[in-house]
Parts: structure tokens; C-alpha cells; sequence
């Protein structure tokens, strides 16, 4: 479903991330892990366009994505949410969910009415099943900005799903997050792939990572040292020094 | 009687001045252009009823239009930068209208005299209220029913789906390019219905003043134009009508008895009013309670 394949970026002499080859499968969780700076993140935005690639390519259920920019790949399918929250603040909770239902029969001339009159059925359906996925039901007209913190990761992330995505990003979605909440994203997460939605998780947060994926990718100085299962991964040499620092387990490139 | 219609005129003409740019600011552009599209509808409307003699209303809207067209094909490029940088191409584009219109001369004869724009003279037989024996009631009554159609529709804008995406635009780029929103198509579309908004105001300064010439349209007008929304606020579209009213009718009209003190005291109140009120005159805040007194429930919950 998506393929990279020698995608690098260079920032000046930094090699962010450095031919990266990763192919998530259709229905998979695929966990993206690393150390601080190991290139997570920059992958994310490579995948969604915000920064141009250096080399390499993006391909999307066999389309390239290269030069697209992020609302067209939103388009084809690939959703994110961001490691910092970016809610749009002074919308409601309702109007963050409704913005972000973009395909052609959300976008009309009934666009331009009120929201009794301009918001389909089936919209204010979708909408409703957002909020009970993020549990911000009795929230629906708060603004964005009243929401507490854990809140506002979820309704982040309902967003990120109300764009009917194929593929979703999530930039460590458990940062800041206790055990219980942690416990209920992995619920959401599983219950959001149980609607046919792929998913890569970039997430630092161990217990969530080991817990909800199927394929894990580790990368450390922009490269991939390891690919496998859960187990697999945690049992990998390279993975265990590159965690704790052991040695220089690339090729020195870096 | 007649200076107070005269000012209820004016205060309409920069409301809807304003609110094209308030409009464009909802999307988080500040554009210094308003002014130039605001002297291609008062030419254009100007021509349009008096060489070619239209019916004001057909005039007025085709001035619109144009305008609009222009602000569309402005956008693009302009758009295509952010922030000061934008503020500098608006700047360019709104001089570029002036000196157009400085040096535009197209005189025809009509009963024995010229009438046209006239370049550096400027465009001074607009008189079609005058000839058609409108009286200041009339005129007032159909520049405010503009006012108010175009206030109806930007606050009918800002309860859709429309109105929360401009806003989305506006507040982060970044996330609303992906949640799948196209920041050209929203900025261009709020562009375009700027330059309307601008153009049916100098439509209506045109045919209210009679006469116009390049030095009405400098980088001050556009000044006001986008001193009005940020001094109002974005919440809703009566901040822009509360601080017009606040700038053209208790500054610069109340003020007069002070002579030359009224510039230093203008300057001086628009600090003090920033100040009271940061997120402008007509904040969240104000709506609120001016609901609660008007007796309607519910203030929080109806920005739907």
C-alpha cells in the first residue's frame, strides 16, 4: 500500500533520513521507532509532502506521490496527526470534525449554509461516530482551544480519521499520555484498523508500540537497522546498541 | 439632516470596505490592495453609468464583478507569499490601480460637454443620483440595503462549512492543508469575494460622492480598510461595522470640534481601544452579553 523506496532527506551536511526502504502492507499497524533524532518524524513529513524528498521515492497504492503537495495526498488517502497538536483552536470541537470531511460530496454548494442545513445526513452521522470514537460526545460545541490536553489528542486524531483516510500517520499519538489513556488509544487505534484503515504508528512510547503493531521498522541516524515482529525487534543486536548506545551500529555514513 | 445621511453613506461605503478585508483576514492574509479594488469598482461603475449610461444597479454590480476578477488573478501570485511579503505585493498592486487611473483619460461628449475619467483631473460628473432626482433617503436606503446583504452573507458564510474552513485557514496552515484543504483554492476564493466586497463599495462612493480621482485611492484608504477588522475584531462581522462607526463616526466626525487636536486624540483612542479591548471592540465577550440583554439564551452555544 505504501512504499518507500531510497527515500533520503539532507538538511545541509545532516542526513535525516537516509535511503529509507519501508513497505506497509493493506490492513497492517506498522510501528516506526528510534532514538531522538533517528529521522521518525521526517519520514512522516516526507510521506505527507510538507518537505520536499532529497532522493528517493514515495509511491501510495501504486501512485507517486513525489511533488504532490499534502492535500492532494490527503486526498489519495493518507491522513495524519502531528507530534505537537495542531487543532484549528477557535472552531468548535463539531466544526474541527466537519473541515476536515473533504471528499467530493462533502464539498458542495451546501457548503456555504449553515450547519442545520449544510451538513448531510450522513455527515452529521460520520460526525457523531467521530465524537463517540474520541469520547468528546457532550463536547461537540466547546472550541478546541477549552479542551484539555489528553482531549485535544483525541479529537486530533478523530480529525485525522474524518478525512475517510486509507493510510494513517500518527506522530507519537501517547506523548505526554498515562497508562489508562495509553490503553484506550490502543483500543482506538485498533478499532480504527477494524474500519479498514492501514496504519503507521511513529511513537517512542514502548508499551503502546510493542502492544498494537504487527511490523516494526527501527530507525536510527535516518537509516532502517531492523525490520520484523514485536519480538523479533527487541531480541535485534543493532536495535538493543542503537537504544543503548553501545556502539555506532550504522555504517559511520552519519 | 442631510450631513447625517451623508455620514450613515459613508459609514456603510467603509463598512463594506472592511469587511473585504475582513474577509481575506479570516484566512489569515493582510492585504494593503483593498483600495485598489475599491477604485475599480468606483471607475468602472462610474463609466459604466455615465458613458455608457446603465441603470445603477446593472452598473454596480458588473463593477463588482470586475473587481472581483481582478482580486482572482491578483491572487495567484500574490498569495503565493505570506505575511509582510504579501503586504508589500498588495501595496504594489493598489499603487498600480492608482497611477492606472491617474493617467486614464476617456472623455466623450454628452449635451455639449466632455464627461469621462479625465486623468489627473479626475472622474467628475458622476452624477447619475443627482439627474435621476434620487433624494438622501433613497441614496442612504440603497447603499445600507448593500451593507446589509453583505453582512447577511458573511455571517450566513460563518455558520457553514465555508466559514469554519476560511477560519481554518487562518488559524493553521499547516493542519488544514492536512486535513486535505487547498490553500490556494481558499486563499484565492477569499481573495475574489474581497475584491466584490471592495468593488460594490467603490461602486457606492462613486455615485455618493459624484466625483473621484486617483488621491482617493492611496495606501491610506487601504489602511483604513484593514484597520477596521483588526480594530473590530474577527469574531463576527459586526466588529468591522462597530469599528467604522467608532473611527468614521466618533473620530473623525466627533472630533472635528477639536481642529487640529483631532489627529493627535484619533491617534490616541485607537492605542487606548486596542488596549481595553485586544481582540477587538466586538470580542466574544461583548456578543455575549449584548445577547443576554436583548434577552436571547444561550450566547456560548451559538456559534454553531
Amino acid at each position: 500500500m505504501l512504499e518507500l523506496s531510497g527515500l533520503s532527506k539532507h538538511f545541509g551536511g545532516v542526513k535525516a533520513v537516509d535511503e529509507l526502504d519501508l513497505t506497509v502492507n493493506e490492513g497492517e499497524i506498522v510501528g516506526l521507532i528510534g532514538p531522538n533524532g533517528s529521522g521518525k518524524s521526517t519520514t512522516i513529513n516526507l510521506i505527507c509532502g510538507v518537505f520536499g524528498e532529497t532522493a528517493g521515492t514515495v509511491r501510495f497504492r501504486g501512485e507517486l506521490m513525489n511533488g504532490k503537495p499534502p492535500h492532494q495526498r490527503l486526498r489519495a488517502g493518507l491522513a495524519r496527526t502531528f507530534q505537537n497538536i495542531r487543532l484549528f483552536p477557535n472552531l468548535t470541537v463539531w466544526q474541527n470534525l466537519w473541515v476536515a470531511q473533504n471528499s467530493p460530496q462533502d464539498v458542495s454548494a451546501r457548503g456555504f449554509l449553515p450547519r442545520w442545513f449544510g451538513a448531510t445526513r450522513r455527515t452529521r452521522r460520520e460526525i457523531a461516530d467521530l465524537l463517540d470514537l474520541a469520547d468528546l460526545g457532550h463536547k461537540d460545541d466547546e472550541l478546541a482551544s477549552n479542551l484539555a490536553f489528553g482531549e485535544q489528542r483525541r479529537l486530533e486524531f478523530a480529525r485525522a480519521a474524518a478525512t475517510r483516510p486509507r493510510l494513517l500517520l500518527l506522530d507519537e499519538p501517547a506523548a505526554g499520555m498515562n497508562q489508562q489513556e495509553i490503553a484506550d488509544l490502543s483500543r482506538r487505534i485498533h478499532r480504527v484498523r477494524d474500519s479498514g484503515v492501514t496504519i503507521l504508528l511513529v511513537e517512542h512510547v514502548m508499551e503502546l508500540v510493542m502492544g498494537v503493531t504487527e511490523q516494526i521498522a527501527v530507525l536510527n541516524f535516518g537509516r532502517k537497522i531492523a525490520f520484523g515482529t514485536p519480538g523479533e525487534v527487541q531480541r535485534d543486536k543493532a536495535v538493543q546498541e542503537a537504544y543503548l548506545g553501545a556502539s555506532d551500529p550504522g555504517d559511520g555514513s552519519a | 439632516m442631510s450631513y447625517y445621511l451623508g455620514l450613515a453613506q459613508l459609514i456603510g461605503i467603509h463598512t463594506l470596505l472592511g469587511l473585504s478585508a475582513y474577509v481575506l483576514m479570516l484566512t489569515g492574509q493582510l492585504s494593503l490592495g483593498q483600495a485598489g479594488f475599491f477604485a475599480i469598482g468606483a471607475y468602472c461603475a462610474g463609466i459604466l453609468t455615465v458613458i455608457f449610461e446603465l441603470h445603477i444597479v446593472p452598473a454596480l454590480l458588473i463593477a463588482a464583478l470586475l473587481a472581483a476578477f481582478f482580486a482572482f488573478l491578483v491572487g495567484f501570485p500574490a498569495l503565493r507569499v505570506k505575511g509582510l511579503m504579501l503586504v508589500v505585493a498588495t501595496i504594489a498592486f493598489g499603487e498600480f490601480v492608482r497611477l492606472f487611473f491617474f493617467n486614464l483619460s476617456w472623455r466623450v461628449p454628452r449635451d455639449g460637454i466632455h464627461v469621462g475619467p479625465d486623468s489627473t483631473n479626475g472622474f467628475r460628473e458622476i452624477r447619475y443620483f443627482v439627474a435621476n432626482g434620487w433624494s438622501a433617503w433613497e441614496i442612504t436606503l440603497f447603499v445600507w440595503t448593500f451593507v446589509l446583504l453583505v453582512m447577511a452573507a458573511l455571517w450566513w458564510t460563518d455558520r457553514s462549512r465555508a466559514g469554519a474552513v476560511l477560519r481554518a485557514v487562518g488559524e493553521d496552515e499547516l493542519a488544514a492543508q492536512s486535513v486535505g484543504l487547498s490553500l490556494t483554492t481558499v486563499k484565492v476564493t477569499a481573495m475574489t469575494a474581497g475584491g466584490f466586497i471592495a468593488g460594490v463599495g467603490g461602486a457606492l462612493y462613486a455615485h455618493t460622492a459624484t466625483y473621484v480621482d486617483h488621491l482617493t485611492f492611496t495606501v491610506l484608504l487601504a489602511t483604513f480598510a484593514i484597520s477596521y477588522p483588526i480594530l473590530g475584531g474577527l469574531s463576527s462581522v459586526f466588529g468591522t461595522l462597530v469599528a467604522v462607526i467608532f473611527i468614521q463616526g466618533l473620530l473623525v466626525e466627533g472630533l472635528r470640534f477639536m481642529g487640529d487636536w483631532r489627529s493627535i486624540v484619533f491617534g490616541l483612542l485607537i492605542v487606548v481601544a486596542m488596549n481595553l479591548k485586544p481582540s477587538g471592540l466586538f470580542d466574544a465577550r461583548t456578543a455575549r452579553l449584548l445577547r443576554r440583554a436583548v434577552g436571547l439564551r444561550g450566547g456560548e452555544k451559538s456559534r454553531a
